[in-house]
């Protein structure tokens, strides 16, 4: 298991250092800070301070970029992940489970981020006692506990709660949240308004040949719940998943004419651990009781029937050796109603390029040598339109034989619908307890597709 | 508020501040004097002197207070074993306290506080708490009996943990279920042999009941230990991943990569012919993919495992190529395992997309990557025969961009398709011909070098090719030599007229001027075939070529059962058993999959490989690059990977020995790694070509140590021993000992490079110890060592270095640099080098001193087998500056009273008693410090019998 947790700041000095097994830093993992007079700690041969050392020497002060997120140094494993400018690094020196360790580093930075916002230097030194004694309530013995926010929440806090002010049955319904198998929310929750939200979020990814031929597209996308609801309420999700429509559409045959075409393929879902599994698998239903507050409902991808919002038309033609013409046209594929975003091309520029000229129909651009790329913005755009921009680069002739490695036309936007085609059918709230019924709770829906990585090669 | 004010530098001072601090009578300000003491620790700052104001800040009904200073205890209670019981009392009362979280986190201190004497005291609220009535304090008890088991096995055993802890698997809270599966299994796993974890079906059952309902963590714990269930038969197998299946739709990742590993350990059990065998494997593919979608960290971890999926069960993925296609973006160590991934899954069916992917991959920037890229045509062209045309045509287009590594790489492959593909390429000699003063690489050098050898009479000026590398013939790696040696002995072999004067030239070179014996060797070899039997040397050298197999770098199928078994694992990361990389006896069980059931695919024994390369074909496969590692170490390395080809197999396998230990050396030291495994080839296949090629090992064996015996006046000298093995120092071999001669400690060491690569900037440091022993100059290393040198250095050493008390007393820790890495290992040295000159006490002195010092500080000691006289040992002992003082002859017995002085001034005074006829003697010690007369019996013992 997790030997051992440190936070480093770019420098690779310590924030943080949690050991939490012998067995890390033994000598054999020292390093040559020992031979570096300039190092914080020149001599000090401590044992938990060798693997801190090993890691700063090895990872942070490497000069070639990371090869491995999992270094091995002299029998020890460094599993490493970087926020910013802070390094979140587990050490140990068993065979752990590589996956939960990741993921154990993620959710740490999720926990922190829900305490103090933003992982950084500042943050980390500001509340250094805090992260201690997260780190000491959801890694025993190097064993993730309970690392739901919502329960660490009501006894984790930044005041300090002094034992005796609690009373018993407070102190019972902690524990029983913590180790309970609803973890993730407590009991006694009230609201006046029953409300809740859902945001449907895709990202759209592509990869297309300069042709135009769709190299790879998918789509994944999340659905991030905000409830505020009383009680523990028994919520169930549908959406027009291509699966449940069939199901259904055996029972009634007009439905399945109408709905069939809308339905989608999801190609995997995986959800939050609120929902039972048991029960998707069986019956493919969605059914949960959410945590309070904004989480991660579910994940899902899709490849097939994709709307692929933009269409990139590349045109690059080399004249001589120093001039390069570049001609881009952008095609929008939706409804004329509707608009899309924040839209922005980056078309890629050679190393050496030396000027160039720009002309767009619409919006602004912009060459940006410090970005070698020519980056193209345009507000808005509604649906079934198309722009253009072409450019004129003008490069200084080098005597390097390697080619320019042309990477490929990037996009990013932002559009409001699904791109997926992904439809949210219903989200039925009961709570049997409460005098409050499905039609009381107040709902909202918006969906919002984004760019992934949205490339078009040239 | 801001706690960032506890980081600012301190002066000095500061720890009696501190002290004032903590022990103020105002809650607050003990509470943040407490913060920063905590803050110092953090940085690295020696707060131990703290450690009693600290405790008696543990009485508080504060939790917050309570925590830092439990967090301060568990540092330092093990350097500060005796006053960490003055804390046992605050934990006793804690495990008793009303509030549980107050309990749970008194027996989970108790627990990471790794003091024997405390551990007598956890037993007893240990108890309590795993009955506790609350579930969060039992599920932190249930991690606690791990914590103990850890610091001392047996009483948790005798104190009967185990079975309370078996219990708790049964218990009704989830999550205490999921903590005592994971204590359980840890300790399971340090004894392997036990039945602690008695799997049987009804456990299983509870299991998988509380998998529905704990916290994700506690479900990977659970599908962990689940895989190590073997099913009585194949209805179990299927019912077990019914229940287990949903977990694929699990958010947390981990959660889906342990579930896959239970069903791909459970489906070795299910007939290929059942439905629900083809159900399972569709059900396999989504996840997997959506795990590429995870942050990058955990995609690498993803695709290393898909990676051995990929090669166990190529069908689940088979049409998922495209998710693997490489994103611009994508951190380097996710491209290179996407490529990886990719030409295992390239088809006929894929193989037009595939090509042109890696041709847009070539142009890339990073040259790893790029290198990657071009090998993989390479290799699909081997794979798949239908694409072998358009993969040369795409290679010969890379050529033509002229970048340096691309060309290397291409030709390197280029070779390879050649030996696939006899007598159908080899049109595109000339254009490789044209680059020939491009390849500055060995690699690529040699597989040129091979090419004109192999079709040396297609060639009109393969001559004259081969003539102009021959020049600096001095300058070239080994395996350029070695395939120069070759290449020529093929042509002359195939145009002998014209070309005996190089073969005499090469051959004189390799064999006269060279002291590389694997070259010398191979060179007297052909020598004495062409000398002998010139037709024998033409069957041997030009002899059939075994086919190369599609399949390279594949691992081999034991291995890869068992990395099956550790699927999510850094074991399924390293591509490595974890006996590789972990230390001890834990983890080391091996695993494997279950017998697979009789059924219709009997056939497939799991000795084939698992791709269905028909059976025999397995030997031929071409020694792999292994991962990328394997590629970079084999720049620098140059094995001779494209060996003649008769002594293909044996020359790699020796070759591949270095590349395997260097490997290994890098991520651990078990021999057998990656590299070593990964070959199928039996050294013993080719009898003729072992001759012609030296195994790497015996290499080392040549230069093995001549220990040397001090031989030199002064005290005695003990001979050189090893202590630093080649092995656990890529290949830099350290054996040393210490010396005392007029006044002046050294450390003699003898240095011997085992490895194939120079070495330079040596450095040497010694950890504080307890005599303060230092260098007293650098370590001087005048030339560079190189492969297979031995220096010999005397180092000398000062006593006035840094003091800290070692375990033992005469352990001395030492780091060595040089160019490649650093290494550490400790050895003891003999403390009759810090007996002093002047060590000798006057009779009055003596006499008072020794009444001085109390009683029980007097040691005894029996000293067999040393028939000397009083006279001989007397001055035997005093070459070593252990000075006789005064001599009496009691009841005809001799007895010798005699001192010794340690550099830090501490005095022995010792009494030894002979008896004439008896071998044996008596050594009693007195000493102020009574920790060093061991260690001063140990160098009476020593000097005595040397």
């Amino acid at each position: 298991m997790i030997g051992g947790l440190f936070i480093y700041n770019h420098k690779g000095e310590v924030l943080i250092s949690r050991v939490y097994r012998d067995d890390i830093g033994s000598r054999q993992a020292a390093d040559s800070a020992v031979f570096s007079s300039s190092g914080p700690f020149p001599g000090e041969w401590l044992e938990a301070r060798n693997a801190v050392d090993a890691f700063r020497v090895n990872v942070i002060h490497a000069r070639q970029q990371v090869r491995s997120p999992v270094t091995n140094i002299a029998r020890t494993s460094f599993f490493h992940v970087k926020r910013s400018n802070i390094w979140l690094a587990a050490v140990t020196k068993q065979n752990v489970n590589a996956a939960m360790v990741f993921e154990f580093l993620y959710k740490m930075c999720d926990v922190m981020a829900a305490y103090f916002g933003k992982i950084s230097e500042e943050n980390i030194k500001n509340n250094f006692v805090l992260i201690y004694e997260l780190l000491d309530e959801i890694l025993d013995f190097g064993y993730p506990q309970n690392s739901e926010t919502g329960a660490l929440k009501t006894f984790i806090t930044q005041q300090g709660i002094k034992s005796q002010h609690q009373t018993k049955e407070e102190q019972s319904q902690i524990t029983s949240q913590v180790t309970g198998q609803i973890g993730w929310r407590r009991e006694g929750i009230k609201y006046r308004r029953n409300e809740l939200f859902l945001d449907v979020l895709e990202s759209v990814n592509l990869l297309m040949s300069p042709q135009g031929q769709v190299l790879s597209a998918h789509v994944s996308g999340r659905v991030v719940m905000k409830s505020y609801l009383s009680g523990m309420p028994e919520c169930k999700f549908g959406m027009n998943d291509k699966i449940v429509i069939e199901k259904q559409g055996k029972g009634t045959a007009d439905e399945t004419s109408k709905s069939g075409k809308q339905s989608i393929a999801i190609d995997d879902c995986t959800f939050h651990q609120c929902v039972r599994l048991s029960k998707f698998d069986s019956e493919r239903s969605i059914s949960f009781i959410p945590p309070d507050g904004e989480f991660e409902l579910m994940r899902y991808r899709t490849t097939k029937d994709i709307i692929l919002p933009f269409r990139v038309i590349p045109l690059v033609r080399e004249v001589g050796r120093t001039k390069l013409e570049v001609k881009v046209v952008i095609k929008s594929n939706f409804k004329p109603s509707l608009l899309a975003q924040k839209i922005e091309v980056r078309i890629p520029t050679p190393l050496n390029t030396s000027g160039v000229q720009v002309i767009c129909m619409k919006g602004k651009a912009k060459y940006k040598a410090s970005e070698n790329a020519i980056v193209w913005k345009i507000k808005r755009m509604a649906g079934m339109k198309e722009s253009q921009i072409s450019a004129e680069i003008e490069l200084l002739p080098t005597n390097d034989k390697k080619k320019w490695a042309r990477p490929p036309i990037s996009m990013n936007f932002e559009v409001p619908f699904a791109p997926s085609g992904l439809k949210v059918r219903y989200l039925k709230v009961f709570e049997p307890k409460l005098n409050y019924s499905d039609h009381d709770v107040i709902k909202w829906v918006r969906y919002i597709g984004r760019s992934g990585i949205y490339e078009t090669r040239c | 508020m801001t706690d960032s004010k506890y980081f600012t530098t301190t002066k000095k001072g500061e720890i009696f501040e501190l002290k004032a601090e903590l022990n103020s009578d105002k809650k607050e300000k003990k509470k943040e004097a407490v913060k920063k003491v905590i803050a110092s620790m953090t940085v690295g700052k020696d707060v131990s002197a703290l450690f009693p104001d600290v405790v008696n800040c543990m009485q508080t009904d504060n939790l917050e207070l309570k925590k830092l200073v439990y967090l301060y205890l568990m540092n330092y209670a093990k350097s500060q074993p005796d006053m960490a019981i003055m804390a046992v009392n605050t934990f006793v009362k804690d495990c008793e306290d009303p509030n549980p979280l107050i309990r749970a986190l008194a027996v989970r201190t108790m627990g990471c506080i790794r003091v024997d004497k405390i551990t007598e005291y956890l037993c007893e609220p240990l108890r309590k708490c795993l009955k506790d009535e609350d579930p969060y304090v039992r599920k932190t008890a249930a991690v606690c009996v791990a914590k103990l088991h850890d610091i001392n096995a047996q009483l948790v055993e005798d104190q009967g943990f185990l079975d309370t802890l078996k219990d708790l698997i049964s218990d009704s809270n989830p999550m205490v279920v999921a903590n005592a599966v994971a204590a359980l299994s840890e300790i399971a796993e340090s004894h392997p042999s036990s039945n602690l974890l008695d799997l049987n079906p009804q456990s299983i059952n509870k299991l998988l009941t509380a998998l529905n309902e704990c916290t994700e963590w506690g479900q990977i714990f659970i599908l962990d230990c689940l895989a190590n269930y073997m099913p009585k038969d194949d209805r179990e197998a299927q019912s077990i991943c019914e229940r287990v299946t949903p977990r694929l739709s699990h958010a947390n990742s981990a959660v889906v990569l342990s579930a896959v590993k239970v069903l791909m350990k459970f489906m070795e059990m299910l007939s290929k012919d059942l439905d629900y065998y083809g159900t399972l494997l569709k059900k396999l593919a989504p996840p997997l993919v959506t795990l590429l979608s995870a942050e990058p960290e955990l995609q690498y971890v993803a695709l290393r495992n898909i990676n051995l999926i990929v090669q166990k069960r190529p069908e689940i993925l088979k049409h998922e190529m495209k998710v693997f296609f490489v994103k611009y973006n994508d951190p380097i160590y996710v491209k290179l395992e996407k490529l990886d991934i990719m030409i295992r899954l390239a088809s006929q069916a894929n193989i037009a997309q595939v090509l042109a992917e890696l041709k847009e991959y070539a142009t890339e920037v990073d040259v790893d990557f790029v290198r990657k890229a071009v090998r993989a045509i390479g290799r699909c062209a081997i794979k798949v025969e239908q694409s072998a045309e358009r993969c040369v045509s795409t290679l010969l287009d890379l050529i033509q961009t002229k970048v340096n590594y691309v060309v290397q790489e291409a030709i390197v492959v280029i070779k390879d398709i050649f030996r696939k593909y006899p007598n159908k390429y080899e049109s595109v000699i000339a254009t490789l011909c044209e680059n020939l003063d491009s390849l500055d690489e060995p690699e690529a050098r040699a597989a040129m070098i091979w090419i004109v050898g192999e079709y040396a009479e297609r060639i009109d000026n393969a001559d004259e090719l081969l003539e102009s590398f021959l020049e600096g013939f001095h300058d070239e790696s080994t395996q350029v030599q070695l395939q120069l040696l070759t290449a020529i002995v093929k042509l002359f072999l195939k145009k002998p007229t014209e070309t005996q004067e190089l073969v005499q030239q090469v051959l004189s070179l390799a064999t006269q001027d060279s002291d590389n014996p694997d070259l010398r060797d191979r060179g007297y070899i052909y020598w004495r075939l062409l000398s002998t039997d010139p037709v024998a040397a033409k069957e041997v050298v030009l002899a059939e070529k075994p086919l190369i197999s599609e399949e390279t770098d594949l691992i081999e199928p034991t291995l890869l059962d068992e990395l099956i078994c550790y699927i999510g694992t850094l074991a399924s990361v390293y591509h490595k058993p974890p006996s590789a990389f972990v230390e001890g006896g834990r983890g080391v069980v091996h695993k494997s999959l279950p017998p697979r059931t009789a059924s219709s695919e009997s056939a497939e024994s799991p000795e084939t490989a698992p791709t269905g390369a028909p059976p025999g074909e397995q030997p031929d496969v071409i020694p792999a690059q292994g991962d990328l590692l394997g590629d970079l170490l084999n720049l620098d390395l140059g094995p001779p990977v494209s060996g003649p080809p008769l002594a293909t197999s044996s020359v790699q396998m020796g070759a591949v020995d270095l590349l395997g230990g260097g490997l290994d050396s890098l991520m651990g030291d078990e021999p057998e790694g990656i590299g070593g495994t990964n070959f199928v080839a039996p050294p013993t296949a080719a009898v003729p070509a072992n001759l012609g090629a030296p195994i790497g090992s015996g290499l080392s064996d040549l230069f093995d140590l001549t220990s040397g015996v001090g031989t030199l006046s002064g005290s005695y000298v003990a001979p050189k021993a090893v202590w630093l093995p080649a092995m656990k120092a890529k290949g830099l071999e350290i054996s040393g000992t210490f010396t005392r001669q007029v006044g002046s400690i050294s450390m003699d060491l003898q240095l011997t490079n085992k490895a194939l690569q120079v070495m330079t900037d040596f450095a040497i440091q010694f950890n504080r110890n307890s005599f303060g022993l230092a260098p007293a100059a650098p370590l001087q290393v005048h030339a560079p060592l190189s492969p297979n040198q031995t220096v010999e250095i005397s180092l000398p050493l000062s006593t006035v270095g840094s003091v800290m008390k070692m375990e033992p007393l005469n352990n001395l820790q030492v780091a060595v640099k040089n160019n490649i890495d650093v290494f550490y290992f400790s050895t003891l040295y003999p403390l009759h080098i810090l007996f002093v000159e002047d060590g000798k006490m006057d009779r009055q002195m003596f006499l008072a001193t020794w009444k001085d010092i109390p009683n029980e500080n007097e040691a005894q000691f029996q000293i067999r087998d040393c028939p000397l006289n009083a006279e001989a040992a007397s001055s035997k002992l005093q070459s070593s500056n252990i000075f006789t003082v005064a001599k009496r002859n009691v009841e005809g017995q001799d007895m010798l009273y005699q001192s010794l002085k340690l550099t830090n001034g501490i005095w022995v005074l010792a009494e030894l008693r002979i008896q004439p006829g008896n071998p044996s003697c008596t050594l009693s010690l007195k000493c102020r410090a009574p920790e060093v007369s061991q260690h001063v019996y140990q160098a009476y013992e020593t000097i005595l019998k040397n």
